[in-house]
């Protein structure tokens, strides 16, 4: 039996346990499985690859050892950025190979690191003052507003919007635009001006974080009491009860509900 | 009545002294400045290579920013920015092959072709307001405040896009008359403060602001006001230089317009800025009883 008749054999057997899966859902399956090929092309050499593989594991079935330029598998690393075009159509698009699926005739390179410089700074004598990032970073305003690193960015970040923000002096705007940067460097590689937008991006974060977001007073209350001993005889109980009692504390423990607001309050009150 | 604004970058870092003044002294007239909701820098100077369009991309997306509000007009405070949107404006307008240019390669954005008018706020105060609507609504008169109205460049130059006289602009010297004021003309009020040139020669500085205080202190003014950040540097930097070099001159004040504005609508220092000021113009003031707050401003319905 041949490696492809196995494999398509094993999925039919599982598809046969989960037999109160619809029938449609079965067949869709059974296609899955007899996966086509579809040609894309690799730094421009064409190889003829599965359907529905992420354009990660194209590479590697195509025979490419990824050493670098592959991270967490999980789109949130960004170790992997890619660049692609598709014949007919100038634009050029950009993803994470680790999460998009090839498509016929992608052309494809990926951008495993791009050079951009990282600012030496000694973060303790930072403070929110606009004028620190204008002077680490002074080659933020060769930025042009053309607007090609927000199109470069496979997050879809509004990326000239928050490098608009740091010329404005708006840390806390740039740290909040800039959340889900995960520093592919995609924007940098494409800079008209060539700004290393996502250090940029790290250093508002770090002063949003450390210097403007308001701290949780809450937090530092209770951390405060924890240290003064006032839950202590609730973990000396614990730690003295048989584990049967464990078990059934355990088992009987009231959960906060998923859709619970922010008044809600468990039955016992003892521990509050 | 709600007004599409522009800040400007400047005017969120160095010049808050121009824009806080003038928001809340827009409010006390009835008026919100209401900032695009997204914006970016200008491009802080017009770009004059004739095929050098990159340039222009950034100030012609704020008047898509605009546009996307459905506004048909957009207000700048920053006499640079007024000069960098209103001509990007008249270009998009004006050149069907640039305007198609810049519009193709701004494919993510709506297409542009000069709907919408970069106005000064001077000239919503002059046109929309009026000056003898604005006298009325002045509750501490500028009484002998001397003042020397500077206007540069950027208002006035080059003519298409000037929003008084290239020759003989009245419209500050309306605007200090309407605040109680004694406006003092000179006939430097439109000489070049050095722009950008002082980046280039930060040793000329002085020597571009000598002759526009020599004239302005020799037609008895006592305070000057401007309407632009980059005049503001140039001319602050320049009169400190100039007391430095030479015994002969004596810190003259310089105020936003927006400044003086807030003063005489009665809204108090503290929108003010001064600390952003150069020198001490607070001292100045206080010279002149101007630095009394003047309870109950009721902004007027609209």
């Amino acid at each position: 039996m041949s490696a492809k008749a196995r494999k398509k054999k094993s999925t039919a057997t599982a598809v046969k346990h989960r037999t109160k899966k619809p029938a449609a859902t079965a067949v869709k399956e059974e296609k899955q499985t007899a996966a086509k090929l579809i040609p894309i092309y690799i730094m421009g050499k064409r190889y003829e690859v599965p359907e529905g593989l992420t354009i990660m594991k194209a590479m590697e079935y195509a025979g490419y050892i990824l050493i670098r330029g592959c991270g967490c598998r999980g789109g949130t690393c960004g170790a992997c950025g890619t660049f692609y075009r598709k014949p007919g159509d100038y634009k050029l698009q950009v993803a994470l190979a680790c999460q998009k699926t090839v498509e016929p005739d992608m052309y494809i390179a990926q951008i495993p690191f791009f050079p951009a410089n990282r600012a030496a700074y000694d973060f303790a004598k930072l403070t929110t003052a606009p004028e620190e990032v204008f002077k680490l970073y002074p080659e933020l305003f060769r930025c042009v507003a053309c607007n090609s690193c927000t199109k470069a960015c496979p997050q879809g970040i509004e990326v000239m919007d928050a490098i608009s923000a740091l010329k404005q002096g708006n840390i806390a705007e740039a740290a909040r635009l800039s959340f889900d940067c995960i520093q592919c460097g995609l924007c940098t590689s494409r800079c008209f001006g060539e700004l290393a937008q996502y250090h940029m991006f790290q250093l508002a974060r770090r002063i949003y974080g450390a210097r403007i977001i308001p701290r949780a007073e809450h937090l530092a209350e209770m951390v405060k009491a924890v240290n003064e001993g006032r839950y202590d005889r609730f973990l000396d109980e614990l730690k003295q009860a048989k584990e049967d009692e464990l078990k059934k504390l355990y088992q009987e423990r009231e959960v906060e509900p998923m859709t619970a607001g922010e008044d809600w309050k468990p039955k016992d009150t003892t521990y509050l | 009545m709600s007004l599409a604004y522009y800040p400007g970058c400047t005017l969120k870092t160095k010049a808050r002294n121009l824009e806080e003044p003038a928001v809340a002294s827009m409010e006390a007239l009835g008026f919100k400045l209401d900032e695009l909701p997204r914006w970016n820098c200008c491009g802080a100077v017009y770009s004059l290579a004739e095929d050098d369009l990159i340039h222009q991309v950034a100030p012609v997306r704020n008047l898509i920013r605009a546009k996307e509000q459905g506004k048909d007009e957009l207000v700048t405070l920053c006499a640079f920015c007024f000069n960098t949107l209103k001509r990007a404006n008249l270009l998009m307008k004006e050149d069907a092959e640039k305007r198609n240019t810049i519009n193709s390669f701004m494919n993510e954005e709506v297409d542009y072709s000069g709907e919408v008018k970069a106005v000064h706020l001077l000239e919503v105060l002059r046109d929309d307001i009026g000056w003898e609507a604005l006298s009325q609504k002045v509750k501490l008169p500028l009484r002998e405040l001397k003042a020397a109205p500077y206007y540069g460049c950027t208002l006035l130059r080059p003519r298409e896009i000037a929003i008084d006289s290239v020759e003989d602009p009245a419209i500050l010297r309306e605007f200090l008359k309407a605040l109680g004021a004694s406006p003092v003309d000179f006939p430097e009020s439109t000489r070049c403060c050095g722009s950008y040139q002082v980046v280039s020669s930060p040793d000329a500085i002085a020597e571009y602001a000598r002759p526009i205080f020599n004239s302005a202190l020799s037609h008895g003014a006592e305070a000057m006001i401007l309407t632009c950040p980059l005049c503001d540097y140039n001319l602050g930097r320049g009169q400190k230089e100039l007391i430095e070099k030479q015994s002969g001159f004596r810190e003259m004040p310089i105020f936003y317009f927006t400044q003086l504005l807030a003063l005489a609508l009665g809204l108090g220092p503290q929108v003010c800025h001064f600390e952003l000021n150069h020198g001490s113009p607070e001292s100045f003031l206080k010279e002149k009883n101007l630095l009394s707050q003047v309870e109950s401003v009721q902004p007027i319905g609209g």
